[in-house]
């Protein structure tokens, strides 16, 4: 009898070590709840006609002539898709985010292909790096134009074939850094310079802004021709919001 | 030693000669009308050059010779009149050789400057810009409508700054990154440069022209042959001035006219 009592005594004695091990090892780490970002999406669209786009002849520069004899390009300040999707308009969060200003930790390239800006158009954060290379048989020099007196400096550099790509950034926000090459005097894109996420259009007037904490926000969409357009927009925990534009060719 | 020196000079004087007597580096084969006076008053240069070379080589040659073992303090024999005499002896030689040069290059810089355009020759314009030329004809109602150098964008590809909204004469013109021209007509060219100083340059059409900021420059010619010719800029104008250059197409009539409604469709 007594043995039986022991055994049994043991056991739950066991039993109730373990779970409370258990409990203790589950109460190790507790992490905070995880950030519930979410992102804004939409489609950006043009109404009515869009403007002429005109040709490009780059025979002062046969390797580059060489690259699109296949498909002439034109000059892309307004680029339209199918279904009147707008391309290249970059989106961002104008007012609103409180977060760092940079928010990205990707090093994008711009470059130099063809004898064009690829992309045409791009959006950075202040102080996020980006390279800006040269894959064409021929010199180039980039020439960023900022707002003269701004915080920007303009600044220009020669960048022979194969030579390493600049890296750098810019410390203000600034839209936009029109940018062209002095020596090929076709060439034209755009740096947007934002703090906070955005996302730039692709060829069917979609964007996608990341890493959107739920809030409410003015939310800019800014294309070269047409300018800028804003919205407020909400973000609820977890959800992702949608905005649309639409810009009405003249 | 001196000898040997007078020797080497006469050596060195005769091999160079010899090149440039056989015409080993010749000029490109001349397509227009006006060249062949540019082409003679090259050959006058080099041959009156080329003598006077090898005339005063030769005798510095000899007189190093002829005096090379000379005692110090041996009496050499004066030139007549001294060195007053030298100096007008080598001004009046130089001096005609200059001056009949000039006089024979008269003709062929008359050709090309002091003639007037014919009534129907068909005009071109053309501007010069950091790094590029382009060019403007007139379109089919033969009138090159204003320009607005505010309203310039590359990015647009407004190069000259036309306003076709507002100026009826705009609206035809046909502006290329191209020339092209027809053989056998003569051609006006009006220039300006957008900016700093370029010059037009093409070789096989004798043809070579600064362009001089603020000022509208016109120049005309007849190219002869038919073919593609580069123009290149050849006033240093910045980084790029080494990049700078178009193509110039001679056609038939034909092919120009062909061309030209191409390159009115690509405006």
């Amino acid at each position: 009898m007594k043995k039986q009592l022991l055994f049994k005594a043991m056991l739950a004695l066991s039993a109730a070590l373990i779970l409370s091990v258990a409990w203790m090892v589950s109460q190790r780490s507790v992490k905070a709840a995880p950030p519930s970002e979410s992102s804004i999406t939409g489609t950006v669209k043009l109404e009515g006609t869009p403007p002429h786009q005109r040709p490009i002849d780059m025979s002062k520069e046969p390797a580059c002539a060489a690259v699109h004899k296949a498909n002439p390009v034109t000059t892309e300040n307004v680029v339209v898709g199918t279904d009147g999707g707008l391309k290249n308009v970059v989106v961002y969060l104008s007012e609103g985010w409180s977060g760092p200003e940079t928010a990205v930790s990707s090093t994008p390239n711009w470059e130099q292909h063809g004898c064009q800006y690829i992309p045409h158009v791009m959006g950075l954060d202040v102080n996020e790096h980006f390279k800006v290379i040269n894959s064409d048989p021929t010199s180039h020099n980039i020439h960023p134009m900022p707002k003269p007196g701004g915080p920007n400096h303009e600044w220009n550099k020669s960048q022979p074939a194969g030579a390493p790509p600049i890296d750098t950034s810019w410390p203000a926000e600034e839209v936009a850094i029109h940018v062209k090459c002095n020596i090929h005097p076709w060439m034209s894109g755009y740096m947007v310079v934002v703090k906070g996420p955005y996302g730039v259009s692709d060829d069917s007037g979609s964007f996608k802004v990341d890493g959107v904490p739920p809030g409410n926000y003015t939310l800019t969409a800014w294309q070269e021709t047409y300018g800028a357009q804003t919205q407020k927009v909400t973000v609820a925990a977890g959800k992702p919001a949608t905005a649309n534009f639409t810009f009405k060719a003249k | 030693m001196a000898k040997l020196f007078a020797v080497t000079i006469v050596v060195i004087a005769i091999l160079s000669a010899i090149p440039i007597v056989r015409n080993t580096w010749h000029p490109m084969e001349d397509i227009s009308t006006h060249g062949q006076a540019i082409d003679d008053q090259l050959s006058e240069t080099m041959w009156e050059a080329g003598i006077s070379f090898l005339a005063s080589q030769i005798i510095l040659a000899w007189f190093i010779w002829r005096f090379s073992g000379t005692k110090l303090g041996e009496k050499t024999k004066n030139f007549p009149g001294g060195a007053a005499g030298l100096v007008a002896a080598a001004f009046i030689l130089v001096g005609l050789e200059v001056f009949a040069l000039g006089i024979f290059g008269v003709k062929a810089w008359a050709n090309i400057y002091f003639t007037q355009p014919a009534a129907n020759a068909m005009p071109v314009q053309v501007q010069s810009g950091q790094f590029a030329f382009y060019f403007r004809y007139p379109g089919p109602d033969g009138k090159f409508g204003p320009l607005h150098p505010d309203l310039i964008n590359e990015a647009n590809q407004n190069i000259f700054g036309l306003d076709p909204d507002h100026d009826p004469e705009s609206k035809d013109d046909i502006v290329t990154a191209e020339m092209a021209i027809p053989v056998n007509r003569e051609v006006r060219l009006l220039m300006h440069a957008k900016d700093v100083s370029h010059s037009f340059y093409v070789p096989a059409l004798r043809i070579h022209q600064d362009f001089v900021p603020g000022l509208d420059l016109q120049l005309h010619f007849t190219a002869t042959k038919v073919g593609r010719y580069e123009i290149v800029c050849s006033q240093l104008c910045g980084l790029g001035h080494y990049n700078m250059r178009a193509y110039l197409s001679v056609l038939s009539q034909e092919d120009f006219d062909s061309w030209l409604k191409k390159q009115a469709t690509l405006q």
